[in-house]
């Protein structure tokens, strides 16, 4: 390529400007508003999407192999949380019934149903059914089931209206937060133990001072080791 | 790109400089390695950075612009995941699956115990195992059980990884093709009846050593069946000769049992019975138990051997020998205590001369409370003179007694090799033509000399049932897989006779066979389980009540007054008649089992091959070990890599090993303490076919064993070869900045008793400056004061460091209950050990002989200090480490983005960092093996010891359940739990009547790097041995 001459080069430098001078502002303004414009996108994603229920699939009703109703059973029949779920006040796990649990009274009602086809199926081959899971923690976190209800906090401060659902549904979020919210505070949720499987249960009137006795009767740890890492990480 | 081409130039270890720098020190100093105590600066420097940033490759397979690829793609995973995300929507559905009818007794999510035995060379340790949902996961001592007193050991803890591990057989074949047992079985009865009209001539069955009942009355009934037929017998590394010094005491093979908590004095000739023998785990307990400060009268400890043992490094007096001048002491010693009939050569050999003497005052002080032991791997004649040395000083029936053995052997046997050689001898006079090799490996493990191979290739028909693919399957027609001991119900007897239902944890994960199912095959029953096989048995012996019998036994571990009675047995007159002790001759050579792969038959087992031997420290392979001296007269050396922070490589010379016309290249090691001119090889290296992990590690110390000499020899020689090899070994690599006087610390009963300063005399004045020096700077903490309060637990451990015998049971067991991944000798080479709990093998002066010809060892174990002003918590960027209510330095695994700036920062050096993705996620059958209460770590996460949290939470919350606090000793740590003379001792400090608070008020509690004022939970007691004041003297 040949060397521009003289003349080329003053040319360029005398030409007009391309940009007009308002464009300096727009500069500064659009380099503000991306930032801003970044800040906002990401407040709402974490104030709102990280927390809806598209991604957290709370409140979201789980299909399963059976059309199990815990509103029919627990609302409608009135059986005890703990005629399925039998480990939940020695164990971590809750438990989810065996198959022999269903047979107990479906060998004697509904012993034709369709619906009951593949409980029956199981029962008979051996195979055992297999439920999608509602509520899946993160395999990091360390959940006891015993402890919480051993110490007051029932079972619909975390699963919310069990009775009411006819589909099984993750009523809370299950982030860590969530869980901290009690850790922090747990006089806000303790009840007596007799209301522990009450699936009706709400905080009354005087919970603060009520949970504040309660605490002290179940013994509640402190709020530092409620909320030290190891209680629920390890 | 390749660190294999060249060994750095640096002159790290000039023997003779050490030498001289250690007798100058004052007072006592303490040394990890040849290297750290050299004072060379070029060392100083390489130990500088601790993690290899500037190495110039990554691991193989990930070259670095592959790595990056995998990272982009992970780290746009990471973007969106690390935003405390709930993972909904990223992770595929889980199922839960319920049982259709639930088993008897579970209770989802808490773990079950059963009790079992391992049944082990011919012994068998009793053992609680952990299920988890019908998972075998952990191993833990059997209080009940009488070689284990609630202890376990290395092998024990290894075992269950062998149960996952994917590279065992896992189906018949013949002929390398894959066929089912019903094939078997048809072949096998084909062959069976073309012998049975003769009676099974040429039949012959090789068996391992065993103790168990039923296994013996099915060998009774299968030679009933084919009385022409042959039962042999081979155990590579258990010694013929204890029971050949038992046969020439006494005229018969009797069992030998100690009892250490009646004895006052203790002599080992080469025994290293604190760690090795099938009684090891109660013989520590016992000595433990008597070397408390609390204890009423310490016993005192002598060992005198050949190659560096945890016994030897744990005793009050040790003395290397050479393998003949060890027997010579012996005779010397009976000599001195009146012996009869035996020979008083030798005895002014002034290598023993003053120990015989004062030994022989201190044994004719104490008799009946005076305990002398021959080690296995010692002659017969030595193995006699103890046994008439014991009768001679009214030990029998005190410390010693006698019973019969719990093995069942064939008839007419003499011993393993003699039983071996008998069939070899057989097999080539062409009289065999139907060989069942069942759960050994003598094409590798036989000795070199009856070429067995050779001669079994002149069998017609061999068969092979084992749980590896290896080298004898290699050789015969047909393999059988072997079920693990936690898949099959079987029965043994333990050293004192005690016989234990092993019963299974788990159905076998791939169609195996049970030794007693591979033998059922043999008679006319050939579908009996091996349930109905055991159980019938049983049934015979126990006529009445055998069901409640039956369910006691297996409940307890034990079937109970199945202990043989002692016997009493008589010193045969002429026992000394003709022995003859083994001659001085030149350079020697002691072959000994390996204190982790064992003889080989551990050889695929990662965590096995990745401890850290404990004297040695090396991992991977084995190695010629010598003295310094000896050292020095090869010109012998090692050096380490050239590139910083690569602690755990070492380029060692290599030598050549002619011994009896055969010879073998071998890698070297300098152990201080190794007696000169004699050379120690361990076994169970240099295998082939062990699979996977074991095969190409180290080197076959069977290639140069043979069946006349099998322990030790004379007339070796050893010679450089100019060559060098790569030894990973992670310890020694760091240097102690002037700690050298209180790393650790140690001192006498006496003095400590006499309320004299707990590291005795000469160091008295070095500490007192610095204790005067902290002080003044005590109130210049930079921590705030009082930021954490414990108003609840105060979690905290104390351990003993003149308990520890350095067994390693707890590093073992640390990786077991933690899910700490294996990673290979290449990362082992970079210093990227992974171990939560790792134990530092500290050497000193003992104060009359040369400090590297004949040191004293210690040793301490380093989980997390979980210090209160943790040095760690104030450098993490992310908060991923943090103190706990109760004074934990929690670790957050989850939260961890791994700058290792924690690591850094902790003087300690127990944090450990996950440089690749160790854990093991996709091989299904390890999957199994994790302990589902603790994370499984990935790639980029910092590691370490968390006081088994999981034990704490599981018991805290318990106690909670019941409205009760945590009692004192209801949380075992897995370290503590395991450990044989209880010298871990977890529990609350804040209770001041619990038992760690207890010892930590003992006057010679010390933190490690004190003067950091890091505030460490865990503390030590110091060392206390007890000397004999007239073996201190120099000279």
């Amino acid at each position: 390529m040949q060397a521009k001459s003289r003349a080329d080069r003053n040319e360029i430098a005398t030409m007009a400007q391309i940009f007009h001078r308002s464009f300096n502002s727009i500069a500064k303004i659009s380099i503000v508003g991306t930032v801003l414009l970044l800040a906002t996108v990401g407040g709402v994603f974490n104030l709102i999407v990280i927390r809806s229920s598209y991604l957290t699939q709370a409140q979201v009703a789980i299909e399963q192999p059976i059309q199990f109703s815990h509103k029919h059973h627990v609302g409608g029949l009135g059986l005890d949380c703990r005629y399925c779920h039998t480990s939940v006040e020695d164990s971590t796990f809750a438990g989810i019934p065996p198959t022999r649990t269903c047979m107990n009274c479906h060998s004697q009602i509904w012993v034709t149903s369709p619906m009951l086809e593949p409980v029956r199926t199981s029962f008979a081959t051996g195979k055992p059914l297999q439920w999608k899971r509602v509520h899946n923690l993160a395999d990091f976190a360390y959940f006891n089931h015993s402890i919480h209800i051993n110490k007051g906090v029932g079972c619909s401060s975390c699963h919310g209206r069990v009775d009411q659902m006819p589909l099984m549904w993750k009523e809370n979020t299950l982030q860590m937060e969530w869980c901290l919210k009690c850790h922090r505070n747990p006089e806000a949720v303790l009840r007596p133990k007799e209301d522990i499987f009450k699936m009706d249960w709400e905080a009354p009137e005087d919970q603060e001072t009520k949970g504040r006795e309660l605490a002290k009767q179940y013994n509640i740890q402190s709020k530092e080791l409620l909320t030290s890492c190891s209680t629920c990480h390890r | 790109m390749d660190n294999t081409n060249q060994p750095p130039k640096n002159d790290l270890i000039d023997l003779a400089s050490i030498r001289a720098r250690l007798s100058k020190e004052q007072g006592k100093v303490y040394w990890q390695s040849l290297e750290a105590i050299s004072g060379n600066p070029q060392f100083e420097e390489l130990a500088k950075q601790e993690f290899p940033d500037n190495t110039e490759v990554w691991i193989d397979p990930f070259s670095r612009r592959k790595f990056m690829k995998i990272m982009a793609a992970s780290l746009a995973f990471a973007g969106a995941a690390a935003c405390n995300l709930p993972t909904e929507r990223l992770i595929p559905n889980e199922k839960i699956i319920p049982y259709v009818k639930p088993p008897e007794e579970i209770v989802y999510g808490k773990p079950l115990f059963f009790a079992t035995v391992i049944p082990f060379a011919g012994s068998a340790t009793g053992v609680l195992v952990e299920s988890h949902m019908g998972r075998p996961t952990k191993i833990e001592g059997n209080p009940d059980h009488p070689a284990s007193l609630g202890a376990s050991d290395v092998l024990g803890q290894a075992s269950i990884l062998n149960l996952y591990d994917p590279d065992r057989a896992q189906t018949c074949s013949y002929l390398r093709e894959g066929k089912s047992w019903g094939a078997f079985v048809g072949a096998l009865s084909e062959a069976l009846e073309a012998r049975r009209q003769k009676g099974g001539e040429g039949l012959r069955i090789l068996t391992r050593a065993t103790s168990s009942p039923t296994l013996a009355s099915q060998m009774k009934s299968i030679l009933a069946a084919f009385p022409k037929a042959k039962w042999h017998q081979y155990e590579p590394a258990i010694s013929d000769s204890t029971r050949a010094g038992a046969q020439l005491a006494y005229g018969e093979p009797v069992n030998t049992i100690y009892n250490l908590a009646k004895a006052n004095v203790v002599v080992s000739i080469g025994s290293d019975f604190l760690a090795q023998g099938p009684a090891a785990l109660r013989y520590a307990r016992e000595f433990g138990q008597r070397r408390r400060s609390s204890a009423e009268k310490v016993l005192r400890m002598y060992t005198v051997e050949s190659t560096p043992t945890n016994t030897g490094s744990s005793s009050d007096h040790r003395l290397p020998l050479k393998p003949s001048e060890v027997a010579g002491f012996a005779q010397a010693l009976a000599s001195a205590l009146g012996v009869a009939g035996v020979s008083n050569s030798g005895a002014d050999n002034a290598a023993y001369k003053n120990w015989v003497s004062a030994l022989t005052k201190e044994l004719q002080e104490n008799k009946g409370t005076s305990l002398v032991v021959a080690g296995s791997g010692q002659p017969a004649i030595v193995h006699a003179l103890a046994h008439a040395m014991n009768q001679t000083l009214g030990n029998v029936g005190n410390t010693v007694s006698y019973t019969d053995s719990p093995e069942y052997h064939p008839d007419g046997f003499t011993g393993y090799t003699d039983s071996l050689k008998e069939l070899v001898k057989d097999m080539e006079a062409g009289a065999v033509d139907m060989l069942v090799i069942v759960s050994g490996n003598p094409v590798y493990d036989a000795p070199v000399d009856l070429n067995f191979a050779q001669a079994m290739s002149k069998v017609a028909l061999r068969i092979h049932y084992s749980s590896y693919y290896e080298e004898t399957s290699e050789l015969c027609h047909w393999h059988v897989p072997e079920s693990h001991y936690l898949e099959s119900w079987s029965d043994a007897r333990t050293f004192d006779g005690t016989a234990s239902i092993v019963q299974p944890l788990i159905a076998p994960l791939y169609p195996t066979k049970s030794i007693h199912e591979f033998f059922a095959a043999f008679t006319d029953q050939k579908d009996r389980t091996s349930y109905e096989i055991v159980r019938s048995y049983w049934q015979t012996q126990f006529a009445n009540d055998f069901e409640n019998v039956w369910r006691k036994s297996l409940h307890d571990g034990v079937i109970a007054g199945t202990a043989y009675a002692s016997k009493t047995v008589s010193l045969k007159a002429d026992a000394f008649a003709s022995a003859s002790l083994p001659k001085s001759t030149g350079v020697e050579i002691v072959f000994a089992p390996d204190p982790t792969v064992y003889d080989g038959r551990f050889s695929n087992n990662g965590w096995l091959q990745e401890l850290p031997k404990p004297l040695t420290k090396i991992t991977w392979d084995n190695a010629v070990i010598m003295g310094p001296a000896m050292a020095q007269r090869l010109g012998v050396t090692r050096t380490y890599g050239n590139s910083g922070g690569e602690h755990g490589r070492s380029y060692v010379d290599m030598v050549e090993i002619k011994y009896q016309g055969r010879t073998l290249k071998a890698a070297t090691w300098i152990l201080p303490g190794h007696p000169s001119d004699c050379v120690t090889l361990h076994l169970g290296y240099g295998r082939k076919k062990a699979g996977r992990v074991g095969n190409g590690t180290g080197f076959n110390a069977y290639s140069l064993r043979t069946s006349g000499e099998p322990w030790s020899g004379g007339e070796v020689q050893v010679v450089k070869v100019n060559e060098t090899f790569e030894i990973a070994c992670p310890q020694g690599q760091e240097v102690l900045h002037g700690r050298e006087h209180d790393i650790l610390r140690s001192s006498t009963y006496e003095a400590y008793k006499s309320g004299k300063s707990e590291e005795g005399k000469e160091s008295k004045g070095h500490h007192e400056e610095k204790k005067e020096a902290e002080e003044s700077v005590e109130h210049l903490s930079m921590y705030p004061e009082d930021e954490h309060k414990y108003p609840g637990y105060a979690w905290g451990m104390s351990i003993d460091v003149g308990n520890c015998i350095g067994c390693n049971a707890c590093v073992m067991a640390c990786q077991s209950e933690n899910n700490i991944p294996v990673i290979g000798k290449d990362q082992v080479l970079r210093g990227r050990h992974m171990h939560w709990l790792r134990i530092d093998r500290y050497y000193t002066d003992n104060g009359h002989d040369e400090p590297l010809d004949n040191p004293e060892a210690y040793f301490q174990p380093v989980p997390c200090m979980q210090c209160e002003n943790a040095p760690c918590e104030v450098v993490c960027p992310v908060n991923a480490t943090n103190h706990s209510a109760e004074g934990l330095n929690d670790m957050v695994y989850n939260r961890c983005v791994g700058t290792r700036y924690c690591s850094n920062n902790c003087p300690y050096k127990v944090r450990r960092f996950n440089f690749l993705q160790y854990a093991d996620f996709t091989t299904g059958s390890l999957k199994l093996l994790n302990n589902p209460d603790v994370t499984v770590r990935s790639r980029g996460v910092m590691e370490k010891c968390t006081y088994c949290v999981q034990r704490i939470n599981y018991a805290r919350v318990e106690a909670e359940k019941e409205n009760r606090s945590v009692k004192d000793g209801e949380i075992l740590t897995a370290c503590q739990s395991v450990c044989p003379t209880e010298a871990i001792v977890f529990g609350n400090i804040n209770d001041k009547e619990s038992k760690v608070s207890k010892l930590k008020a003992e006057q010679r509690n010390y933190s490690m790097v004190e003067d950091l004022n890091t505030k460490p939970r865990t503390t030590y007691l110091a060392a206390l041995r007890n000397p004999n004041p007239e073996l201190n003297k120099k000279g």
